[in-house]
């Protein structure tokens, strides 16, 4: 089979190749990295009939723009809304379609979302860091950056005529700008008032918004003297608060411990859609038990399996797609 | 919400991990807890465990939600704490070369400068002392070594050098660090290394294990420069 190579005319800052990430290793000092919306991330490969682990290029808002140098191979972009423009022809993301040699392919953020996904029917080239492409941002380990001039090698690649056309959006994701958080695990070093106002109080992003986490702005919270905590563990949806009172919410290329106090904890569930909001959206915390945090997370795997086993079916010839969307369509409602 | 001052405290971490704390403050003694039910915890790993991070305080137990909760976690980890009574027989000891050259330790002289003592006494009080790595954290690979010796504790700077390069070996109250990355840092540099603490050994691809033993040896110029490959980083193809 062939290959398919690309060359990078144009990268923003923080494009980079992303697998599911290197998970274990945070007693190293390793956070896991990996995709900042791993759904959207697993549903462009599972669309695109890849396993769904499968190496992709996460963008950020500063786009990508690849002129395909030879062969042909088909792509899913996933994510926010993001627009993809291929030889001057623009549409909206979510969508799987065929990029020859000669073609230029634009990837542009649309109205909203802070990171897309691209994912390729082959197998893309990339170094990898203890067994994965996943990029640390920080460190550059793993598939790293991509940077103008650099060429994009897909080996094997195909084209899955029968996969093009819109990718089905999940219908089951939560009411954005309401992040559910639990308590804890040091919000005993806040006075009660700062308690009630993390957890009354309308934030929002800031500009310090990158792959390890987003600052926060709104009301200050008051530590009560507890910036001498020892350092300890901390996780990706931990919300930190520094000793000017701003709370940032630790992403995917965290810092494996830190010594701030962490006043709640933003639930696995809620990480995707709250990575892709942008800077000034904002965002009021929604408070929930560590046991409504275990129901919530069941709950979703199941829609999240249901959902990825049904857009990895090929969506086949006009007549067979809406054969089978009517049959879908029947089992749903 | 007031939190319970009886120790091992637990203490629920979103829909996917539970805290285990042994004190609210730093101690060999408690360093000693957290590494003994970490070792028990490696030794029969209850369902459902993805991952165990041990730092100064507490441990961070992160687990599957789809296979268990907060609660059996919690009486799991409770039923192993009595059994975790001693740490493994296989804590190891590292030893690190290190170069103290004065264009390798920019900061060797203010270290001195304030310690009210010579540069060779600086580095005969750091070589002296032996090194526990208490936990990492902060970018790969970068573990918090305890042991500096009171003589020569100094506050963080109040402003950040930048790029200092990987292999440094910097120091800021009683703990000692060499460094994977170039990044800045508001430590005092007071020599650097060629030991490759990021390894490119699959099966060993840290140097440390959490509670290891760490000494310094020092080594002259000839021997660093023959050692230092300049690149700390463990980058393979794949």
């Amino acid at each position: 089979m062939a290959d398919a190579r690309f060359r990078v005319q144009f990268a923003g800052p923080l494009v980079t190749y992303q697998d599911a990430g290197r998970r274990g290793l945070m007693r190293f000092g390793v956070p896991a990295s990996g995709p900042m919306d791993r759904l959207s991330y697993a549903a462009a490969n599972a669309a695109l009939g890849q396993p769904t682990d499968a190496t992709t290029i996460e963008i950020s808002m500063g786009g990508l723009l690849l002129e395909c140098l030879e062969g042909e191979v088909s792509i899913a972009l996933t994510g926010g809304e993001f627009n993809l423009t291929l030889d001057g022809t623009t549409q909206p993301g979510w969508t799987i379609c065929t990029v020859s040699a000669g073609q230029k392919l634009s990837i542009r953020p649309g109205p909203s979302g802070s990171w897309a996904y691209l994912a390729f029917a082959g197998n893309l080239v990339t170094d990898q860091w203890l067994g994965h492409s996943a990029t640390h941002s920080t460190s550059g380990f793993g598939g790293g950056a991509l940077a103008s001039g650099q060429d994009i090698v897909v080996r094997e690649s195909k084209v899955r005529e029968e996969r093009e056309g819109p990718i089905q959006r999940p219908d089951f994701l939560p009411a954005p700008g309401a992040p559910r958080v639990v308590m804890g695990p040091q919000n005993h070093h806040f006075s009660s008032a700062s308690q009630e106002l993390f957890q009354m109080s309308t934030y929002a992003l800031s500009d310090a918004f990158d792959r390890m986490g987003v600052r926060l702005e709104g009301p200050k919270l008051d530590l009560e003297g507890a910036l001498s905590i020892p350092s300890e563990p901390v996780c990706k949806g931990s919300i930190q608060v520094a000793g000017d009172g701003v709370p940032t919410v630790l992403l995917a290329d965290h810092q494996t411990t830190g010594g701030y106090p962490k006043i709640a904890t933003v639930i696995s569930a809620d990480l995707d859609q709250f990575a892709q909001m942008r800077a000034r959206d904002s965002l009021a915390f929604t408070l929930i038990s560590p046991d409504e945090a275990v129901s919530i997370a069941r709950n979703r795997a199941a829609a999240v399996e249901r959902y990825l086993e049904a857009i990895s079916q090929a969506r086949g010839t006009l007549p067979q797609r809406l054969m089978r969307e009517n049959l879908i369509s029947g089992v749903v409602s | 919400m007031k939190a319970s001052h009886i120790f091992p405290r637990f203490v629920p971490v979103a829909d996917h991990a539970l805290l285990v704390e042994f004190a609210d403050s730093i101690s060999d003694d408690i360093a000693n807890r957290v590494l003994a039910l970490d070792h028990a915890i490696s030794a029969s790993p209850p369902d459902g465990l993805c991952e165990v991070v041990p730092a100064l305080v507490n441990l961070l137990i992160d687990f599957d939600p789809l296979v268990t909760d907060h609660s059996i976690m919690q009486s799991e980890i409770e039923a192993l704490i009595p059994r975790a009574s001693a740490i493994d027989s296989n804590i190891q000891t590292h030893e690190v070369e290190l170069c103290y050259d004065a264009d390798l330790a920019p900061d060797l002289g203010a270290v001195a400068h304030a310690a009210g003592m010579s540069e060779e006494a600086v580095i005969a009080c750091h070589l002296s002392a032996s090194y526990r790595v208490g936990m990492y954290g902060f970018a790969p690979g970068y573990a918090y070594l305890t042991g500096v010796s009171e003589q020569i504790q100094l506050p963080r700077k109040q402003v950040a050098v930048r790029d200092v390069p990987a292999g440094s070996v910097i120091i800021a109250g009683p703990q000692c660090l060499v460094t994977t990355l170039t990044m800045p840092t508001g430590w005092s540099i007071i020599g650097r290394s060629p030991t490759e603490i990021l390894r490119n050994d699959p099966d060993r691809p840290f140097l440390f294990d959490v509670g290891d033993t760490v000494r310094f040896k020092r080594i002259d110029r000839n021997r660093f420069d023959a050692l230092n490959t300049g690149n700390q980083g463990a980058i393979s193809h794949g």
